[in-house]
């Protein structure tokens, strides 16, 4: 493809409460289809749609968090997740559930799709950018 | 939104305007043959080995694959002469994504319009 651009999808708000989440995750799904070069950025409260362990029985909407881990089919392979925000929330990496691609030229090697950066990593990310779209 | 319904045994089962099913537990395999005949499939293994192979996709992920990541998925399970647009068009010739997923009660695949 001659025009590839470099998509990134910044998610800042926490997974329930508000459609956001899900409809990111949604435009996600159908932009894969497009076969740009997508990236995926978590921050602020956005931390929290990783975060392991969702329970959704007591909100009656549907658990979609399974969804996130068949990005890599969909060959996402870059999840920004930013170490400031995760911090703020006393969370770790340890507290994400795993997000993993296969390495086409690695001999379809699984490897994690979460990479976690800085404040300041995050925002050369978004500049380097061409097309964001925030939710 | 229900605009018409299935008949399972006696039973209604109710699917929206396109023909998915509204509510995915009343999935049957009684079911799948009823709305497999009414998109004019007859059923094979071959065609359950899809089937099948979506339901547990989306047990898995609960989203129904695209047409490109079931390719790619039944190539790794299945081998490459299944994991192909071929193969799976042969078996479902109005789109393996749309009209398998109908099949096996799920929803339609996100992005496909």
């Amino acid at each position: 493809m001659s025009d590839v651009k470099k998509f990134l999808y910044v998610n800042r708000k926490a997974p329930h409460g508000t459609i956001y989440a899900l409809e990111s995750l949604e435009v996600v799904l159908i932009g894969a289809a497009f076969e740009q070069d997508v990236a995926l950025a978590f921050l602020d409260d956005g931390v929290y749609q990783l975060v392991k362990g969702w329970d959704t029985s007591e909100l009656g909407v549907k658990n979609f968090q399974p969804a996130y881990t068949a990005l890599g089919d969909y060959d996402i392979q870059k999840v920004y997740v930013e170490r400031e925000s995760l911090e703020e929330r006393g969370l770790s990496e340890d507290d994400l559930i795993e997000m993993t691609y296969e390495d086409e030229d690695d001999d379809w090697a699984e490897k994690s799709s979460i990479r976690i950066v800085s404040r300041e990593e995050m925002a050369q990310i978004m500049r380097d950018s061409d097309v964001i779209l925030s939710f | 939104m229900s605009t018409g319904f299935y008949e399972v045994n006696g039973k209604q089962v109710p699917h929206d305007e396109e023909g998915y099913i509204t509510n995915l537990s009343d999935w049957s395999k009684e079911l799948a043959e009823v709305i497999a005949k009414q998109e004019g499939i007859d059923m094979t293994d071959e065609h359950w080995e899809v089937v099948n192979f979506l339901r547990e996709y989306y047990d898995e992920y609960q989203i129904a694959p695209a047409i490109r990541v079931l390719v790619k998925a039944i190539k790794k399970k299945f081998g490459p002469e299944k994991g192909n647009n071929k193969y799976l068009y042969e078996l479902f010739p109005y789109g393996p994504a749309k009209q398998a997923c109908k099949i096996a009660g799920l929803p339609k695949p996100t992005g496909c319009v």
